[in-house]
């Protein structure tokens, strides 16, 4: 039976881990995951888990930790926040390309210059070609249930890879929402014990991990990482098919909202998603055809499946929670455009970089992108394609 | 147990021939001689910084250890040690492991006093009951000697050449044994290669047995680096301690306990002119280079006499 509860995301993330009871925590505290190790070490001490609590001294050591725990055999989490994120960048490579799943709680967060603790993407968005499985939720529900899925996606034999379940920082880490939360021994029979096929310690024969890796073979590992990075996909749909048998909530690449005839659509990713879902129901009221999907898992990118969802729509907004410097667009938008270009008939594709540093995005908002996507469904895609929303400073203000 | 030199060299190798580091290379004789402390039976990991070492031992698909090991980066062997060790501690307290291992992170100077400090730092404070060897050879020797807080002062090194202008490295070499004795771990030690490995053997094998985080700086001259035939390396580790560059102690739950002393303290002199790397010393109107690191020298001998006698 599930139990109805009222949780932040925070504490569903730190509520999962409890449940999982995983070997080893790597705790360093950064806004506004800090929660997260704070509310597992009342775990630890009040004896409620078997994990070997390690306090490192900065989130390089906790990713480090994490890797040399995950080599010697067992599982190893943490949880961070932009700078900290950014700080374990060299180590994230490092845990992909080992094939070690380690798990990441991710509370997104913009990263400094200027300092700002605020939400975006800026951060897991800048690690995502580090070979990560990516997951992102919308509510505290999605942020819980992600988490128990994480380790089998990622420890599944043929994927083997690192895994960040993303929320977004204080939106849904602080905001105490409803939840449902499984019993303990349903958690623990759906995550299952780990039992990897090599470790450095516990097996008859030794285990030697992160060697030099000249040309000869350096590709063919880098290889084997993009493949497991295509099972990923498979992994990420058989362990949701089988959530929703033990648990009945349904998951899969995106969430797709009133977009069965939708005229024109908004992508983006996170908590947005509640505005932009309140704000369709408003406009769908007046009759207008407008959809949304929302993006579950952004590693692997479910590149083929999102550019069908799109095929039918006339113009599509992809809202970026964080800027690329591209010059040409955010990381979603490039993306999407780079996935839609296989179909035959393309919708008008626009970026919308919205929401940096915790700027707060409302119902009107929303409405306005939609109001330009049917200008631009209109008049065959003319006018700015690349556009930041709500700036005060902006002379030609499109948003 | 007396030190027996040649039942210790009896004992099966588990740091092999095929390796690629260079020959009078004082990283293989660390490793070779860390892992004959291991007691017989208890298994270890290895944990290895970036270096020379690194590059040289783990060229995939071969590998020089025949104990598991795990390279991950320059800059964490001491973290990625201690995570290894935490995955040890939950094994065993859920009763899922029989077997003894411990704990070995290595890494050169670059990997130890500079990028790989505060790692190691922290890994110390924390307890971790593990031994990190620092394979001290004063510079970058696996990008190609440059300079590093361990290197000495005067050594010429590819940042810090000499020339027309220039006597080398301007810095004294950073003190980083006495810095991790700061650390209040159980146990610390100093020591270099002489002999019959017996320095080293006993202060590997106390580091390795003493629960808790213990640390042992070894000077590893480097061919290459300091400039030096290869048969002069015992020649070297011998007068480095000679000369009172490099003292043999240790730090044995805060008491300092001096290894050795010399019947008559040779003058620095005799250490530097066996390598390259201080050539520059010597010449004409470089005088004052020779009597400043002698005076550098003197006093931190000296320093170190006074806290080995408060004991």
């Amino acid at each position: 039976m599930s139990i109805r509860e009222r949780l932040s995301g925070n504490e569903a993330i730190a509520y999962a881990m409890r449940q999982i009871n995983p070997d080893v925590f790597a705790a360093f505290p950064i806004t506004p995951s800090t929660e997260i190790p704070q509310y597992f070490a009342q775990y630890v001490a009040n004896g409620q888990v078997d994990t070997e609590y390690v306090t490192v001294e900065s989130e390089h050591s906790s990713m480090s930790t994490c890797i040399g725990a995950e080599a010697a055999g067992v599982r190893a989490v943490t949880a961070t926040s932009s700078c900290g994120l950014a700080f374990m960048y060299e180590l994230l490579y490092v845990a992909a390309s080992a094939r070690l799943p380690v798990t990441l709680a991710c509370v997104n967060r913009a990263l400094t210059g200027p300092i700002n603790i605020n939400n975006d993407h800026s951060d897991s968005m800048g690690a995502r070609d580090a070979g990560w499985i990516q997951l992102y939720a919308e509510n505290n529900q999605e942020a819980y249930d992600n988490y128990l899925q994480a380790m089998r996606i990622a420890e599944t034999p043929d994927v083997r890879l690192p895994i960040m379940v993303c929320q977004d920082g204080f939106i849904t880490s602080h905001a105490v929402e409803n939840i449902l939360l499984e019993e303990d021994d349903a958690v623990k029979a759906f995550v299952g014990e780990y039992h990897p096929e090599h470790a450095l310690i516990g097996r008859e024969t030794p285990l030697a991990v992160g060697p030099y890796d000249v040309s000869p073979y350096y590709m063919e590992h880098k290889v084997q990482q993009a493949e497991a990075m295509k099972n990923a996909k498979r992994a990420i749909l058989d362990v949701a098919a089988d959530f929703e048998k033990t648990f009945g909530r349904k998951y899969g690449f995106f969430e797709e909202y009133r977009m069965e005839d939708a005229e024109v659509a908004i992508v983006l990713i996170g908590s947005t998603a509640g505005t932009a879902k309140a704000c369709i129901d408003q406009l769908r009221a007046a009759g207008r055809k407008v959809g949304l999907i929302k993006l579950r898992v952004f590693r692997p990118f479910p590149g083929e499946e999102l550019a069908e969802a799109l095929s039918h729509v006339k113009a599509a907004a992809i809202m970026d929670k964080s800027e690329s410097f591209s010059a040409c667009g955010g990381p979603l938008y490039a993306e999407t455009c780079a996935a839609c270009y296989a179909l035959d008939s393309r919708p008008v594709l626009i970026d919308v970089v919205y929401g940096l540093g915790g700027r707060d995005v409302a119902t009107e908002d929303i409405a306005r992108v939609y109001d330009h996507l049917f200008l631009m469904a209109e008049n065959g895609g003319q006018g700015p394609k690349y556009i930041h929303m709500g700036q005060r400073s902006s002379e030609q203000e499109v948003l | 147990m007396a030190y027996n030199h040649k039942k210790e060299l009896s004992k099966p190798e588990r740091f092999v021939g095929g390796h690629r580091l260079c020959a009078g290379c004082g990283a293989g004789l660390v490793c070779r001689g860390m892992l004959r402390a291991l007691d017989e039976g208890d298994k270890a990991v290895v944990c290895n910084a970036t270096s020379c070492l690194e590059v040289s031992s783990f060229l995939y698909p071969y590998t020089a250890w025949e104990d598991s090991y795990i390279h991950s980066a320059f800059e964490n062997a001491a973290a990625t040690c201690g995570g290894v060790e935490a995955a040890y501690n939950v094994l065993k307290r859920k009763g899922k492991l029989d077997d003894t291992y411990k704990f070995l992170a290595i890494g050169g100077d670059g990997g130890t006093y500079d990028i790989g400090f505060q790692s190691l730092s922290g890994a110390m404070e924390r307890g971790h009951d593990m031994v990190y060897f620092c394979y001290d050879n004063e510079a970058y020797m696996n990008t190609g000697i440059q300079r590093s807080s361990s290197t000495p002062r005067f050594a010429s090194a590819t940042t810090t050449p000499a020339g027309s202008v220039s006597v080398g490295k301007k810095q004294n070499k950073k003190d980083l044994t006495e810095i991790m004795a700061a650390h209040n771990i159980p146990y610390v030690a100093q020591t270099t290669f002489l002999g019959n490995f017996k320095d080293f053997h006993e202060k590997a094998h106390r580091a390795i047995y003493t629960e808790g985080p213990a640390f042992v700086n070894v000077m590893s001259p480097c061919p290459r680096g300091w400039q030096y035939s290869t048969e002069l390396l015992p020649e070297i580790c011998r007068m480095a301690v000679e000369t009172c560059v490099w003292p043999l102690y240790e730090v044995i739950e805060g008491r300092w306990h001096l290894n050795y002393m010399p019947k008559k303290k040779l003058p620095v002199t005799e250490f530097m002119k066996l390598q390259g790397r201080f050539k520059h010393c010597f010449k004409p109107g470089n005088e004052w280079t020779l009597e400043a690191a002698q005076q550098y020298v003197d006093e931190q001998w000296e320093k170190l006499l006074h806290r080995c006698e408060q004991n």
